[in-house]
């Protein structure tokens, strides 16, 4: 027997967005198997990871707040993704600007200044993007990949980080724990909803993703990225220079990333500790995906992946679930996604007759 | 007697696609039977379907008068089918033997004996032990036909096999074919080249669009009468150019030296060139002798490290300059392939204008210009008659020979300085590649200078003032095409001139 994949020739567009859905219902359906083999009440695991987000201000609120550095990230992923530059060391990135940003306020933790918090912003952007920039410095000087050069810089900031917060930065008058001081109120970012965590920069982010938009639908720049990832020898024969895509792709890149980390110590952390990072890096990739590599479908599909976060956490609680089924379940909507995708833009051939 | 293979009915559909529809076809022994077709009239895929590769939807296949279902290329051998396609299936690092003994049985001994007397006899002389890489395309294509041979075939099937060789081998290769028929083998033989046909073959059947609309002595009729009948319309006229005025060098390679990296690339040495405007300079050669680097060594996909006076653009130096500044400097440039480089498939075309057409007016502030993106992709689609359904199609979705005329007007209408164009005509149908060719003289005409990549030495003939033949890497001389011959290019073209 021989199958074939047969590329159909006309899609609409609800076509197209029925992906994300049937992928939700596979990856639904399969949890509830695999939660009810574990001995754990399924359906009280399936209310608490996908409704309860949803149910009481509190909860929404905490999904507005995941969403945040979900959708800074995977927007700038987005863009490298669709030139085939694969960053997915956004966590290391996203470390390193949290470490950045909160060299201020450990430096002066009395400070007072209206700038601190700005700067602290443009500082963990800063170190993103230089720690992505060490990626595409090394593949475009030694052709290494970037695949495992960002992975294995995410290690290294990881310990870096350790190191930090072990040593000269761990806070003197805090029981020998590894975080720094509390920051002062001038680095920390302003409250948009009050009585929540949600600060300003999910509008910040919401801002950051329609910007993504012009750029890669109305931009020539963004164009030649994207003619870089279809076609690079149509790339190379229009003359856009790899070198500058890799720049462009990993810089941005890492700018969100950063971006996000200093959101993150500005924002609900209030000063640097280890579990800045929580794996945001990561799950951007998913995000990114699941958003079709489209900076609208990332809003939605942040959004979505938000919810899971906090459905995930509440599922633990409630259901007594492990860590590791929150991850599964997120793998799970991944392959799903990925699959239904090929089968909605392939039609399948069986041939009986040909001994393939 | 019932004819060796038979045809009743015979359609293939691939999705919305009628490739092949109730073809009926007759074969005979001892006979050479052409099949002639413009690109895309379905030959491949009547090949495909006598060969076993694929299933016919409907209508019966006959061999030696009963019904066969043939499901796979084994099928086929076992019958006596052999088929030699266009695109060998050799394995570069082994010798002709092991190639050999991959399909057919036998002790390699006894193979390299069979494959010496095979070659004796008809005339295919191939060293057995000779490693694949080093043979030359024409010796290569006789590896395939020994390959056949050795499985005793009735039935051989060609599929455009002079398309890769020099006017010498093809001479050979039909002196082969004849002593072949002589004994009794039926051969199919698929090409467009209407001359090979009247000279070689005794019975023509003639496809247009999936259909058969002649089926005749080719050696009755004059190849003006084939075309017709191929074309569905009068052959247009060949374009001859006339000698013209001659402007400024516009372009030049001097003494311009490569050393390819890639293994299995073919590295340039000592390559000098010069164009002017209002002429057309056509570079000759079988593919694969360095015609892929020469054209992105002028078109700066490939820009050199150092010496940059080794190619100069309107006398200035540009050889370190990538493919976008040469542009700017007004070269513009077609390459061979169409997919992928000329033009990014999934991109709809008024996105593909935007590839190289930028400059134009389509991108201003770094936005891109919807409006005059459409604008220019609809006009290049009226003025070079690109067959489609409008700007939003994707170029994936356009027939070769359209995307072609697409690409070519949109390289034509930057008006550049300089317009190099590799393999014009490639996979393009007999109608669109003389209109093509008609175009660039019309360019020439109008002062530009034009360098013209090709493999088809009478394309080259008909549309270029001199020519130069690229044979392994080497550069000849260049030739007046008034002062020289088909058979002078094609002593150059196998490296056979001093």
């Amino acid at each position: 027997m021989k199958i074939t994949f047969e590329r159909r020739t006309a899609l609409s567009r609800p076509v197209l967005f029925a992906a994300p859905v049937i992928a939700l219902g596979l990856a639904m359906l399969t949890s509830l198997i695999l939660f009810a083999a574990l001995g754990k009440p399924a359906g009280q695991a399936l209310y608490s990871l996908l409704l309860e987000p949803f149910v009481g201000w509190y909860n929404i609120s905490e999904v507005l707040l995941k969403m945040g550095p979900l959708m800074l990230i995977a927007q700038g992923l987005a863009i490298g993704f669709r030139a085939n530059v694969f960053n997915i060391g956004a966590e290391g990135q996203l470390i390193i600007g949290a470490l950045f940003a909160s060299a201020l306020p450990i430096y002066f933790p009395e400070g007072s200044s209206p700038l601190m918090l700005p700067a602290m912003i443009a500082l963990g952007a800063l170190g993103g993007a230089a720690w992505a920039g060490i990626a595409a410095g090394l593949r475009v000087r030694f052709n290494a990949n970037e695949i495992l050069v960002t992975l294995m810089l995410t290690l290294i900031a990881t310990q870096v980080l350790n190191y930090l917060l072990l040593g000269p930065w761990k806070d003197p008058n805090g029981f020998n724990f590894p975080q720094s001081v509390i920051f002062p109120d001038a680095a920390l970012l302003p409250i948009l909803l009050s009585g929540t965590r949600v600060n300003i920069s999910v509008l910040a982010a919401l801002l950051l993703s329609a910007l993504a938009y012009v750029m890669m639908r109305h931009r020539f720049a963004g164009y030649q990225l994207l003619v870089g990832g279809l076609a690079p020898r149509a790339a190379r024969y229009a003359g856009f220079t790899e070198a500058r895509a890799v720049w462009v792709s990993l810089l941005v890149g890492g700018l969100m990333a950063g971006l996000a980390g200093a959101c993150e110590v500005a924002g609900p952390l209030g000063q640097l500790q280890r579990s800045v990072s929580t794996g945001y890096g990561y799950s951007a990739i998913i995000v990114a995906y699941l958003g079709g590599l489209n900076p609208l479908g990332i809003v939605v599909s942040a959004f979505l992946m938000a919810a899971l976060f906090i459905g995930g956490d509440n599922a633990m609680v409630s259901a007594d679930l492990p860590v590791a089924a929150v991850f599964v379940f997120q793998g799970l909507l991944l392959v799903f996604y990925l699959a239904s995708l090929t089968f909605i833009r392939h039609r399948v051939i069986f041939n009986w007759a040909a001994r393939a | 007697m019932a004819p060796l293979l038979q045809l009743s009915g015979v359609s293939k559909r691939y999705g919305g696609v009628q490739a092949n529809s109730g073809i009926d076809l007759s074969v005979d022994a001892g006979t050479i039977h052409a099949i002639l077709g413009e690109n895309g009239a379905g030959k491949s895929t009547l090949m495909k379907l006598i060969y076993g590769v694929e299933r016919p939807d409907e209508g019966q296949v006959f061999w030696q008068g009963g019904a066969v279902a043939l499901s796979s290329p084994s099928d086929a051998r076992r019958l006596g089918i052999g088929m030699v396609f266009q695109h060998f299936s050799l394995f570069e690092t082994l010798s002709v033997v092991q190639n050999m003994a991959l399909i057919v049985p036998g002790s390699k001994t006894e193979l390299a004996t069979r494959i010496r007397d095979l070659g004796a006899a008809f005339g295919l002389s191939v060293d057995p032990q000779a490693m694949v890489h080093s043979l030359s395309v024409g010796e290569r294509q006789r590896v395939e036909i020994i390959r056949c041979l050795l499985l005793n075939p009735k039935l051989l099937i060609l599929d455009e096999p002079t398309s890769v060789l020099p006017p010498q081998s093809v001479a050979l290769l039909f002196d082969t074919l004849r002593a072949l028929r002589a004994k009794g083998m039926a051969i199919l033989f698929i090409s467009h080249k209407l001359e090979e046909i009247r000279e070689l073959c005794d019975c023509a059947t003639i496809l247009r669009q999936g259909k058969v609309t002649a089926r005749l002595d080719p050696r009755q009729g004059t190849a003006h009468e084939l075309a017709t009948l191929m074309i569905g319309r009068p052959m247009p006229p060949p374009v001859h150019p006339t000698p013209h005025g001659l402007g400024e060098e516009r372009l030049a390679l001097s003494n311009l030296t490569f050393a390819n990296e890639d293994p299995f690339g073919v590295s340039l040495k000592d390559v000098s060139l010069s164009v002017r405007g209002g002429e057309i300079l056509g570079i000759a050669g079988i593919s694969g002798n360095g015609q892929q680097e020469l054209a992105a060594l002028i078109s700066g996909e490939i820009a050199l490290k150092s010496v940059a006076s080794a190619v100069t653009l309107m006398g200035q130096p540009v050889g370190n300059l990538g493919a976008a500044a040469r542009r700017k400097r007004g070269l513009a440039f077609v390459p061979e392939d169409r997919l992928g480089r000329g033009a990014v498939p999934d991109m709809s075309l008024a996105d593909n204008a935007l590839l190289t057409a930028h400059s134009r007016g389509l991108v201003q502030n770094g936005f891109i210009n919807r409006k005059a993106e459409r604008a220019f992709t609809a006009d290049c689609i009226a003025r070079f008659d690109v067959r489609t359904a409008g700007p939003q199609a994707e170029a994936g979705s356009l027939s070769g020979g359209n995307l072609q005329k697409f690409i070519m007007g949109r390289e034509m209408m930057l008006e550049p300085s300089v317009l190099l164009v590799a393999q014009p005509t490639w996979g393009v149908d007999i109608g669109a590649a003389s209109e093509i060719r008609q175009r660039l003289v019309a360019m020439r005409n109008a002062g530009a200078a034009i360098v013209v990549i090709s493999e088809e030495i009478d394309e080259l003939f008909e549309i270029c003032d001199r020519l130069q033949v690229l044979h392994k890497g080497h550069l000849s001389p260049s030739q007046d095409v008034a002062a020289t011959s088909v058979e002078q290019i094609g002593t150059y073209m196998i490296g056979a001139a001093a």
